[in-house]
């Protein structure tokens, strides 16, 4: 092997991993307060009044970076489980298992600040739509992928049947993001497009966007924080761990 | 960038939205401190543990004289 090829490699082992996502968790985190901090001052305090909707679209500021988590946490999900299964990396098993609670937390968040903008706004809490029934799906998917890990004791083969879940519930997600165009729906198409201009004032796209920075920066620091943990206890026994384990008694 | 409000009362109520827009980012501020303080609390429970199954496998180790099995083998 030479040398190019093992650099490469160099963070796809859980040993070298470790202490790696252990030095950029306190950046990803500070980003997150910091993106967070601006962010909300620009959606709380600064933002104009939408001529819609008054002062209750502010929600917006919540409900879209936790939606966008919602479906881009699955992609990666799926993304390291299919990796998993197609080369058997041992990394690629527990960033997807770090990864699910999440998700599934910013599905979650979607669903409850979606209901809580629907009641004023539609007159509902909840309606069987499209964009609703699919994002409901999400969340069932992620307890779904959650639920089977746990309930296989063999870790290599919990990852393979959660891989497969994960595949499988890809799907879903193009169904998501497509569904307010692909039906007649209630929710209202996306405010951001990459192809026209946002149809949002400036200070509120961009109070938005800094709120998206900030829900990823959070996600990044809390998987890679509880991906440090999985690989603790799934390589416990293994010397590197005993290095660890001692050097925590120091501290 | 000046600020939108009048009075902190009138940020409160969020033009009638109060409930709303609160029960929103109440919830959300919620979660997102609960789950880095659950993830910490798991983090140091399993270390005191698989600290504690390492001290207990060289001490029987070291008593028996005989070496470790190895728990997973990769």
């Amino acid at each position: 092997m030479n040398n190019r090829l093992i650099n490469w490699f160099k963070y796809a082992s859980p040993q070298s991993f470790y202490p790696l996502a252990g030095k950029l968790i306190p950046w990803f985190a500070a980003a997150a307060v910091v993106f967070g901090a601006a962010g909300l001052w620009l959606g709380l305090a600064v933002a104009p009044t939408d001529f819609q909707q008054g002062e209750g679209y502010r929600i917006i500021f919540v409900h879209v970076p936790a939606s966008w988590m919602s479906m881009f946490i699955y992609l990666v999900m799926a993304f390291w489980a299919g990796l998993g299964l197609a080369y058997n990396t041992r990394l690629s098993g527990m960033m997807a298992q770090a990864l699910a609670p999440t998700g599934a937390l910013m599905a979650f968040l979607s669903l409850w600040t979606g209901a809580l903008w629907g009641k004023p706004m539609w007159g509902t809490w909840w309606v069987w739509d499209a964009r609703l029934t699919s994002e409901l799906i999400l969340l069932f998917l992620y307890i779904g992928f959650i639920a089977l890990q746990a309930s296989i004791d063999d870790p290599r083969r919990a990852d393979k049947a959660g891989a497969v879940l994960a595949l499988v519930g890809v799907v879903n997600i193009p169904i998501i993001y497509f569904s307010v165009k692909w039906w007649n729906t209630l929710h209202q198409g996306s405010s951001v497009s990459l192809t026209k201009s946002p149809s949002m004032a400036a200070l509120m796209l961009w109070g938005m966007l800094l709120m998206a920075l900030a829900f990823w920066m959070y996600s990044i620091a809390v998987a890679l924080y509880r991906v440090r943990g999985i690989m603790l206890e799934r390589e416990r026994g293994s010397e590197w761990v005993k290095g660890v384990l001692q050097a925590e008694g120091t501290k | 960038m000046n600020i939108h409000w009048q009075s902190f009362s009138d940020f409160l109520a969020m033009g009638g939205y109060g409930l709303y827009v609160w029960g929103s980012f109440g919830v959300t501020a919620l979660i997102l401190a609960l789950e880095p303080m659950l993830a910490v609390r798991r983090r140091n429970q399993l270390i005191a543990r698989l600290k504690r199954q390492l001290r207990a496998e060289t001490k029987s180790a070291g008593e028996r004289r005989t070496p470790p099995t190895p728990n997973h083998p990769q």
